[in-house]
């Protein structure tokens, strides 16, 4: 099979899900429901997109198939900036604060952490596994020091916390949404400029500097756009950069190539596929009773385990 | 032609090159030789701009690596290094594709393959150029990042121990292909060599270094020579001329 008719296999695959997720069980209220599941399944493809294309730079920049861009401790850091605003301030002024307060002040610091990292870090060493190893730390620290306030805060306002801890897309800021809409496809069209290094940087350093890439200022720009689409996702739906993992490898599995046009567009539209059927299964099976990243963490972690075993064995 | 001038390198405190200098002549062939840890690697590094140095500069066609811009520098200089790991599964011809990318950025036109089929033929690779890097032997897969290198088409051609793990076979294969580099097409070959016998064989040059220092350059017979190797080796090495060649027994 070729990869543009698997590419157009997904792209099916996806729109039936999109459709089927829009218009089925729409019952009488449709006027209302309708508006509803488009934002919805609008915020669903931003993030899943957002994700699948931040994890495959991420692998190829590290040279790695089994990281994640989470490693570097993103998500622990967005949990601690929501678990310490609400040590400090209670759940009551959690829901007066202004959203757009939080969105920008957890978006900004995550996005300040990331090139804090890469500067004092990757641009001393110059090695990039020194770089994920101190992110790894920082990422544990961050989870630990939550962990430490959450148990000291009421344990109703720790409910409020627990909401923040898995992702949802029940509850996306209508807001906030073009806020992102409009910071990711900025960072997207930055991102055109490098689109042609990625395959040579999947060579790894020395044969991509042999071959004339500038590699640490490509690196340094990857970098940061893989934090803003990581933060403003976060932000946006909860931790979910689980996802990526997932779909990157079985993109890599699937289209069986290197050349990562083909590549991130077939983790995208993987991604989009688990996202709309994982919501699918949330809401019309178990009716709320769990959350999307309970589901796409138990196969995710089902997968990462084959993995392991499949790269040990061979 | 390359020129090394007063060049050092440290990594933390322990200085690796001290104070090298160094000419390396268009349209030869150029052998570093010396005991491990010597320095020959980082003075390639170097050189091709892998690392980059702490004091002194490096002159490619009179002017300094680090006011060249990334890209151009590529369709001049090219650098193989000893390990070539991948993690993504190409084909010999899609590995040698690349090659091309200083001067296509990924979009390859006629030319860039006409380019590519060259480097192939060259390396006599042509019948299996669609077998995956992975489903090779170590020879063949040398040969094929060599093709790469051909097809980059750059003047000078650095290569980083190209021998390690081949067999003789193989290894006088890849020694006569660099000597038909520079003989056929004019290519400046400069290799960091272990095995001194291939330098003494194929190399018009060759420098040698020990502790982070050059101690002799210049033509290979000045080199291979008793008393030199002594110097670099602390090894008494006998000597003996085999037709019109120098052949250094080293084994007992």
């Amino acid at each position: 099979m070729r990869n543009s008719t698997k590419l157009v296999i997904l792209s099916v695959l996806a729109v039936v899900l999109i459709l089927a997720f829009l218009f089925t069980d729409l019952g009488s209220n449709w006027d209302y429901i309708l508006p509803k599941r488009t934002m919805k399944i609008i915020s669903i493809i931003l993030t899943g997109s957002a994700i699948a294309f931040s994890t495959v730079i991420f692998q190829t920049i590290t040279n790695n198939r089994i990281l994640t861009p989470s490693i570097i401790g993103l998500d622990s850091l967005y949990l601690l900036i929501q678990t310490f605003i609400i040590f400090l301030f209670g759940s009551t002024h959690m829901t007066l604060m202004n959203q757009h307060v939080n969105f920008f002040i957890s978006v900004i610091l995550m996005i300040l952490f990331s090139l804090g990292l890469y500067h004092f870090l990757f641009k001393r060493e110059g090695n990039i596994y020194f770089l994920l190893l101190i992110g790894l730390i920082f990422g544990t620290f961050f989870s630990s020091l939550s962990d430490f306030m959450q148990v000291l805060i009421d344990p109703n306002e720790f409910q409020i916390v627990q909401d923040a801890m898995f992702a949802s897309f029940n509850n996306v800021n209508t807001e906030l949404f073009y806020v992102a809409l409009l910071i990711m496809g900025l960072a997207t069209l930055y991102f055109l400029k490098f689109e042609k290094y990625l395959d040579v940087l999947s060579l790894g350093k020395d044969t991509a500097i042999n071959l004339g890439v500038d590699y640490d200022r490509v690196v340094q720009r990857l970098f940061i756009i893989i934090a803003i689409l990581i933060s403003v996702a976060t932000v946006l739906v909860g931790p979910i950069t689980f996802l990526g993992l997932l779909v990157a490898n079985v993109a890599y599995e699937f289209l069986k190539t290197y050349r990562h046009r083909i590549l991130i567009l077939g983790a995208i539209l993987i991604s989009i596929i688990a996202l709309v059927a994982g919501q699918l299964i949330v809401e019309r099976i178990f009716t709320f009773s769990t959350t999307i990243s309970v589901i796409i963490n138990f196969i995710g972690g089902v997968y990462f385990i084959y993995l392991l075993l499949k790269e040990s064995r061979a | 032609m390359i020129k090394v001038k007063n060049l050092s390198k440290k990594y933390n405190d322990k200085t690796v090159v001290d104070n090298v200098s160094v000419n390396i002549k268009k349209g030869k062939i150029t052998s570093f030789i010396g005991p491990n840890g010597a320095g020959k690697s980082t003075l390639l590094s170097a050189v091709s701009r892998l690392i980059k140095h702490d004091v002194g500069e490096i002159m490619i066609d009179k002017k300094e690596i680090n006011s060249w811009k990334s890209n151009e520098l590529s369709k001049k200089v090219a650098i193989l290094k000893q390990a070539n790991n991948l993690n993504v599964r190409l084909t010999i011809r899609e590995l040698v594709s690349f090659g091309r990318f200083p001067y296509s950025q990924g979009n390859l036109t006629q030319e860039d393959w006409d380019k590519v089929d060259e480097a192939l033929s060259f390396m006599e690779l042509h019948e299996i150029e669609n077998q995956f890097l992975d489903e090779l032997s170590g020879g063949q897969r040398q040969r094929a990042f060599i093709a790469m290198v051909i097809a980059q088409d750059t003047e000078y051609i650095l290569l980083d121990e190209p021998l390690n793990n081949l067999d003789m076979k193989h290894s006088v294969q890849i020694m006569k292909v660099l000597r038909r580099l520079v003989d056929e097409l004019g290519k400046t070959v400069i290799l960091v060599i272990h095995d001194i016998n291939f330098a003494s064989f194929y190399s018009d040059y060759v420098v040698a270094l020990k502790n982070g220092e050059i101690i002799r350059q210049g033509p290979t017979n000045e080199i291979i020579e008793q008393g030199t190797l002594k110097e670099i080796y602390d090894m008494d090495i006998p000597i003996k001329q085999i037709d019109k060649c120098r052949v250094c027994v080293y084994f007992a």
